[in-house]
């Protein structure tokens, strides 16, 4: 084990990922040489060498239509987008091409090797631009993998899965903790579940259900109500898509209240999904209506970025309606 | 619009000797009237520019570079959380602002504050703008450096690259078609042009006949990234003729040939709606931004050689040698800007953030009832934890 901040064991994935198959590449804008803006692929161009690593020009389209192809032809690419919110331009990519390619052959071809990275959240001073959760406009289609990790020892084992994974995979990661959430990770090879949540916190009281950074937030909304006596049990989802119903359910059956947190705008982010599953699921068991902690129906601000954001003390006021409802 | 027919392959010239084109066989030349010692190439003809305004362009590049170095200081201090520094391309930016009417639309990347400085944004805006303050236009939603102002005809920056250039080329249709002879100015980096909207935009301008200047700042860097591996062949002029429209290559740092060559594609694009590819060779002389180094992808040795071609000496050697300006004047000038800047940057530092009502302003043409609710229970929220809310909660009580 050693000590890794959550850029740190991205890095570590990627090299384990490289050193074990070399039909693993890493590419996008500025990854090569320089390492990326964030600084996630240092050293894999000097250790792989320019075929395996390399910048790209700036297209977003082609870097995942050029990614796709290479998957198509039996390839592990890693293709990074820079930011979460410059996906767009590859989105034809992404929901036509990527999403559909098994699908539309019959099997013919598939794209399964292909992983996209990329950073994702707010709390940065990033402004509309630099902070934006975009996971929701990919859970709706069918045929991607979405994960978001919350810390560096799930990072480094889930995007082992990813790239290895048969199915193309979005692989989100909170930009917010790239340096600020640091712990042990494992050096060598380790895969965790993709699909699969944990039960962070276990309790008795209300299930708070989260992904990627805000897990972070809830794990601070539930020490202000355990300071009123609330024992919330955390869930991190960890795959947006597939989602892990049953371990939630199964935590909602036993609390009879859920929250989710989340940090994109309120309208139509992935915790609507949610609240419409468990309701389905678990409405007998409910003691109170799911309830939704997000962010304001707007862009992403900078100057009211504090206030936009879905932070603690919005979790535990949700937390709190949740059971006084 | 006069019908014109696609290209017919039965009236296209036949060879029997194989020919392969070659991806370099577009060398286009680079448009150069002063060199860097500021003397004027032999034989070359200068843009007809008087005292007044090659004063006001030279004193616009002092300001920026102030504003620019300054700035990034205040970066460095956690006074503003971003900054983004022109230095080395100032007169990319000044001399083809200069070169249009006031009514022409700018469309910005992100590295134009010196046009913007030309039309007259003042530096309370650029400052009140830098401190996402209550008194930015902008209403402090962006990050530093996203300027824009409707009454100077800026559109207002977008971080996203490459998205100005499509839309440039459906603003100036919109131009001609109110038939008022304005024309947009779209400007954008080399790497920028790799983007899939820089296609779109070029070829929806030359097919539709707009009059919209396309203004390539090629700086060499795309961030981190070396225009060797951003394209491969002669850069980014060339590719215009792919589309069918005219194209001129010309030294960024020369402000004179940048002059010129805007006044002749803006006149191209007003008068005979063509649409123009302006290509102008310069050096980022910065880093990308306040978040990056340079030292970590090139040497200090490029760096001091390019610092040599950089446009404002010379530019100040021809203004001196031509009586317009004494050394001394001009360093009076810089320092002068320097003590408005500074001047400038304490006033906006002490305005607060905008009310937290704009919040949900500007979403809509008017805030629907859902982002109504949502901004009261913000506000009870607020007032609640006015601790953990400093910069608003003053304003819900």
């Amino acid at each position: 084990m050693a000590k890794m901040n959550l850029l740190q064991a991205i890095n570590s994935a990627l090299d384990v990922a490289m050193a074990k198959n070399d039909k693993v590449s890493v590419f996008g804008e500025d990854v090569g040489h320089f390492g990326g803006v964030f600084r996630a692929t240092s050293g894999l161009q000097e250790k792989y060498g320019r075929n395996r690593c390399f910048n790209t020009p700036l297209v977003e389209q082609g870097i995942i239509g050029f990614a796709n192809g290479l998957a198509a032809q039996g390839s592990f690419p890693v293709a990074e987008i820079q930011f979460g919110d410059y996906i767009f331009p590859a989105f034809d990519q992404i929901v036509n091409e990527t999403a559909k390619f098994r699908y539309r052959s019959g099997n013919e071809f598939n794209v399964g090797g292909l992983t996209i990275r990329t950073p994702y959240g707010g709390g940065i001073h990033g402004g509309h631009y630099h902070s934006q959760s975009p996971e929701a406009y990919f859970a709706h289609t069918p045929g991607l993998k979405i994960v978001m990790p919350r810390n560096p020892y799930q990072a480094k084992g889930l995007l082992l899965s990813a790239i290895f994974d048969p199915n193309p995979v979005i692989f989100m990661e909170p930009k917010r903790l790239y340096r600020a959430a640091v712990g042990e990770v494992p050096e060598e090879e380790y895969t965790l579940p993709l699909g699969k949540a944990e039960v962070v916190q276990e309790g008795t009281d209300v299930t708070v259900v989260g992904w990627g950074a805000q897990v972070e937030v809830i794990e601070r909304a539930a020490e202000l109500a355990k300071k009123d006596g609330v024992s919330v049990e955390i869930v991190d989802l960890r795959s947006i898509l597939p989602w892990d119903v049953e371990t939630v359910a199964k935590s909602v059956m036993k609390t009879g209240r859920v929250v989710v947190s989340q940090e994109a705008p309120h309208t139509m982010a992935f915790g609507s999904e949610v609240a419409a599953t468990i309701q389905e699921q678990c409405f007998l068991y409910l003691e109170s209506p799911v309830m939704r902690a997000s962010g304001i129906d707007t862009p992403y601000p900078l100057a009211h970025e504090k206030e936009y954001f879905s932070d603690h003390l919005k979790t535990y006021e949700a937390i709190k309606r949740s059971l006084n409802y | 619009m006069a019908k014109q027919m696609a290209k017919d392959p039965q009236k296209t010239a036949v060879v029997t000797d194989l020919q392969v084109i070659s991806g370099n066989a577009l060398n286009i030349p680079m448009y150069q009237l002063l060199k860097e010692d500021g003397t004027v190439h032999k034989g070359a003809e200068l843009p007809e520019i008087d005292k007044e305004l090659a004063l006001k362009m030279f004193s616009t590049m002092q300001f920026i570079r102030v504003l620019d170095e300054r700035m990034i200081a205040a970066q460095r201090q956690g006074r503003i959380s971003f900054y983004l520094s022109s230095l080395g391309e100032e007169s990319a930016a000044i001399g083809s602002a200069a070169a249009l009417k006031f009514e022409d639309m700018i469309m910005g990347q992100y590295r134009e504050q010196g046009s913007l400085a030309f039309r007259g944004f003042t530096i309370e805006q650029f400052m009140n703008q830098l401190f996402s303050n209550a008194k930015d236009l902008g209403k402090g939603r962006q990050m530093p450096v996203h300027y824009g102002s409707a009454a100077l005809n800026f559109m207002t920056i977008s971080s996203p690259l490459g998205t100005q250039i499509p839309q440039a080329a459906g603003y100036a249709f919109g131009q001609k078609q109110s038939g008022d002879k304005t024309c947009t100015l779209c400007y954008f980096g080399e790497g920028a042009a790799s983007e899939g909207d820089f296609h779109a935009g070029m070829n929806m301008a030359a097919v539709l006949k707009v009059p919209v200047i396309f203004f390539c700042r090629n700086n060499g860097y795309a961030i981190s990234t070396p225009a060797a591996e951003q394209f491969a062949g002669d850069g980014i002029a060339p590719r215009a003729v792919g589309y069918g429209m005219k194209a001129i290559r010309v030294d960024g740092n020369d402000i004179f040939a940048v002059y010129k060559a805007t006044q002749e594609a803006r006149r191209l694009a007003v008068e005979e709606n063509e649409p123009v590819l302006i290509e102008a060779m310069s050096y980022r002389m910065a880093g990308h931004s306040t978040s990056d180094d340079p030292t970590g992808y090139r040497s200090r040795e490029e760096e001091e050689e390019r610092r040599i071609r950089e446009p404002m000496i010379r530019f100040r050697k021809w203004l001196v040698a031509q009586g317009w300006i004494s050394d001394e004047e001009a360093d009076k000038q810089q320092q002068q800007h320097k003590e408005t800047v500074l001047a400038a940057l304490k006033e906006a530092e002490k305005v607060p953030v905008p009310h937290i009502d704009e919040i949900i302003n500007d979403v809509y043409a008017e805030p629907t009832d859902a982002l109504k609710e949502q901004l009261a229970e913000l506000k009870q929220h607020i007032a609640k934890y006015p601790d953990a809310y400093p910069n608003t909660s003053g304003g819900v009580k």
